[in-house]
């Protein structure tokens, strides 16, 4: 009885050591057949001949806070002509010595963005702080009150024109546009027509052309003696643009609830209104979360558009800064600033959808 | 039914309204309408057109030229775009880790810059970055690059070349029928013949021999620097080419999602039973993935091309004659800007509905292939 039996103290056996660690990586990642071996070293020496030449230009030769004299000798590039144009670019027009409020506004905007992030803080109380923070952005960005210096609105420009035609161009493209859908998928032929007619219209047409119509036919439309300001007109066109294309990502969510929900709330005895309000549209508005956040994004990227029709978003005051001699001809530097602006912005958009989709993922 | 009533009629009320009210206004600013203005002169020039104009030409043919560019840019852009949106959406699946990185990257960056400022920065990349056609940059033999554009050499004309196209377009004739009996054949008796192989064999050997029959001509139209231009070759001018990259860029970063998805939504299990029946790599691709990668790609690929042709509105802004900006400067001119607009939004539905209704077409040969 005392044969040996197998020593089970044994080490357990270590995965060859080409398959692990950084040579593992590598080997499974970049050089697995002589195919990929080959793209991979060709890829490596494109980088290497563009991103060294792209990083001598952009930070070794380059200037950050210099005049624009100095920046005549240098072959890098001239960063400088962002920080001396920061306050025209961001804020254009607005008065120098009140440029503050619209920083406070811009900054108190972020915080409340930053705010609803959390799901948590998803309440009633929410609206009224969003409300509560509209009035005192509008008050910071008009004054009037609380000895502020009137600003007209043909002097807000810069990045807070960007924020705010792209803001209120979400927050009232969407009702607008979830009615639409609704509108389409309706069973009224008449009101069908019409916004299937809308809806088509829009869509089959450039933004640019909206805008145009906005800026040089519009005023025809309207009784003599009544003018609306042009950035309110600039913004109802990106409204009714956005809308259009709200509606058709929320009739794909429409299309996507069984039929069994609208007969199950029939049968409640609910009628149309509180059909839709309760049951069909908390389901349809979750599933396009993702793609309305796509449309919100390039209505984003599309308030840009703006500068056809010579209003100062912060394009057109990046274009003005450029046109001044002292800083002609450093346009690489200022657009691939502003490129940099926007893509934090879409970025953290697309990301933040990204996360949220998961969170309400509730499996059906 | 009384709300739709309602809802029309308020329809109707506002639409009269605008409507008296335009009436009112036109006549007030003596401002005739209707599109008789089509007929007059011009009177401006357009760079680049597309068929002959010149500035005593009509409006007519002015917003003609427009829209021709229009369609000029957003062909060749919607053949790029496709060409590099599915090499990035497929690089996007490799796996080589830095290739579907770096395809990754592309898309992000891409996806979330404004258009507009896309195609600044590349108008102002030709403007500043390169040299005078004196110190223009020579990257390839006959290939010139600077602020004028990009200019580069073509074979010199010779008869030989139409014939050339001809023997081509035959030996495409001629590679679609062997496919066709191809299929009959291994319809009949099982035997797969290499009939695209040969189809392709033969519709580069026909040109060729034409090529040489007509003594096999080699001369080229080089461009030349005279003066402070080049002459000669062909030149793209840098409005052309800075709405083409950025048109081509942007888009294409769409087009690589939609690809993408389009081929992980065809499941695993179709490639391992496709293998398991025997497809080699290249059928598997051909005859399992594609026809069922092609559904789920195309509806949203039509989209991304309508888009990219209204995006070439934008040329506007860089100073292409495209037919918004034709029609801009007629409105600027004439003041006719209801006539004006409605016709940059008549052009652009008409090229939507007709983008449309092709791509619905294929769509549905496309849906054939389900059984």
């Amino acid at each position: 009885m005392s044969e040996k039996i197998a020593d089970t103290t044994a080490e357990p056996m270590k995965p060859p050591v080409r398959n692990v660690g950084v040579y593992g990586w590598l080997r499974e990642n970049l050089f697995n057949n002589w195919f990929n071996s080959l793209l991979t070293l060709l890829i490596l020496y494109g980088l290497w001949q563009t991103c060294v030449p792209l990083i001598r230009w952009a930070f070794i030769d380059s200037l950050w806070f210099s005049s624009a004299e100095a920046c005549r000798d240098i072959d890098g590039a001239c960063w400088s002509i962002i920080p001396n144009n920061v306050s025209f670019i961001f804020f254009g027009f607005f008065p120098d010595g009140q440029q503050w409020r619209p920083l406070l506004a811009m900054l108190l905007l972020f915080a409340l963005v930053f705010y609803s992030k959390d799901r948590k803080h998803w309440k009633r109380s929410l609206g009224v702080y969003w409300l509560l923070g509209l009035i005192v952005m509008g008050t910071l960005m008009h004054g009037g009150v609380f000895g502020l210096p009137v600003v007209e609105t043909d002097q807000w420009s810069g990045f807070p024109l960007t924020l705010m035609l792209a803001l209120f161009g979400m927050v009232f493209a969407y009702p607008l546009g979830v009615l639409l859908a609704l509108g389409r998928q309706s069973r009224m032929a008449g009101i069908k027509t019409l916004c299937v007619v809308y809806i088509e219209l829009i869509r089959g047409v450039p933004l640019i052309s909206l805008l145009f119509m906005s800026s040089v036919m519009f005023p025809l439309f309207l009784p003599e003696g009544l003018s609306i300001d042009k950035v309110l007109r600039a913004q109802v066109a990106i409204i009714l643009f956005t809308a259009a294309y709200i509606a058709e990502v929320v009739r794909g969510g429409l299309q996507a609830i069984p039929k069994g929900q609208y007969e199950a709330a029939d049968s409640l005895g609910l009628g149309y209104g509180k059909t839709m309000r309760l049951i069909i549209l908390p389901q349809a508005l979750k599933i396009v979360i993702p793609p309305s956040v796509g449309v919100l994004i390039s209505a984003f990227k599309d308030t840009s558009l703006v500068v056809i029709i010579a209003l100062y978003d912060v394009l057109t005051t990046t274009k003005v800064t450029l046109s001044n001699p002292d800083w002609m001809g450093y346009s690489r530097e200022a657009y691939l600033f502003l490129a940099l602006l926007y893509f934090v912005c879409c970025y953290a958009m697309s990301s933040y959808s990204r996360k949220l989709e998961k969170e309400l993922h509730t499996g059906h | 039914m009384l709300f739709q009533v309602v809802v029309l009629l308020l329809a109707l009320s506002i639409g009269y309204a605008l409507f008296s009210n335009t009436q009112a206004n036109l006549e007030r600013q003596s401002i005739a309408t209707g599109f008789g203005f089509l007929q007059n002169e011009a009177g401006f020039e357009i760079g680049e057109p597309a068929i002959d104009y010149s500035a005593a030409d009509s409006y007519g043919r002015a917003l003609l030229v427009g829209a021709l560019n229009t369609l000029k840019v957003s062909f060749v852009g919607i053949v790029f775009t496709l060409l590099l949106g599915t090499i990035v959406g497929i690089a996007r699946l490799s796996h080589n880790w830095l290739v579907s990185r770096l395809s990754g990257v592309f898309i992000e960056v891409m996806q979330n810059i404004p258009i507009l400022l896309q195609l600044f920065f590349w108008y102002a990349l030709f403007y500043e970055a390169f040299p005078s056609p004196r110190q223009a940059l020579n990257p390839l033999q006959g290939v010139f690059l600077c602020n004028r554009g990009l200019i580069f050499g073509v074979p010199a004309e010779h008869p030989a070349h139409s014939a050339m196209l001809i023997a081509l377009l035959l030996g495409m004739l001629g590679w679609w029928l062997l496919v066709r009996r191809g299929h009959k054949i291994q319809d009949r008796t099982g035997r797969i013949l290499p009939m695209h192989r040969i189809g392709m064999v033969l519709s580069l050997l026909l040109p060729l021999l034409v090529w040489l029959f007509a003594g096999a001509p080699t001369a080229m139209d080089i461009p030349s620097l005279q003066g402070f231009n080049f002459a000669g070759g062909v030149t793209v001018s840098p409005e052309f080419s800075a709405l083409l990259i950025g048109l081509v860029l942007y888009t294409s970063a769409f087009v690589a999602e939609i690809v993408r998805a389009g081929i992980q939504s065809v499941s695993r299990g179709q490639v391992e039973a496709a293998m398991s029946i025997g497809l080699r790599p290249g059928q598997v691709l051909r005859l399992v993935i594609l026809p069922q990668a092609l559904r789920v790609i195309i509806p949203p690929l039509t989209s991304q091309m309508l888009n990219l042709t209204k995006n070439s509105s934008l040329a506007i802004a860089i100073g292409y004659s495209d037919f918004v900006s034709v029609a801009n400067t007629t409105i600027n001119q004439t003041g006719q800007a209801i006539e004006g607009v409605a016709l940059i939004m008549l052009v652009y539905l008409f090229f939507s509905l007709s983008t449309s209704v092709f791509m619905n077409w294929y769509n549905k040969k496309m849906m054939l292939v389900e059984r």
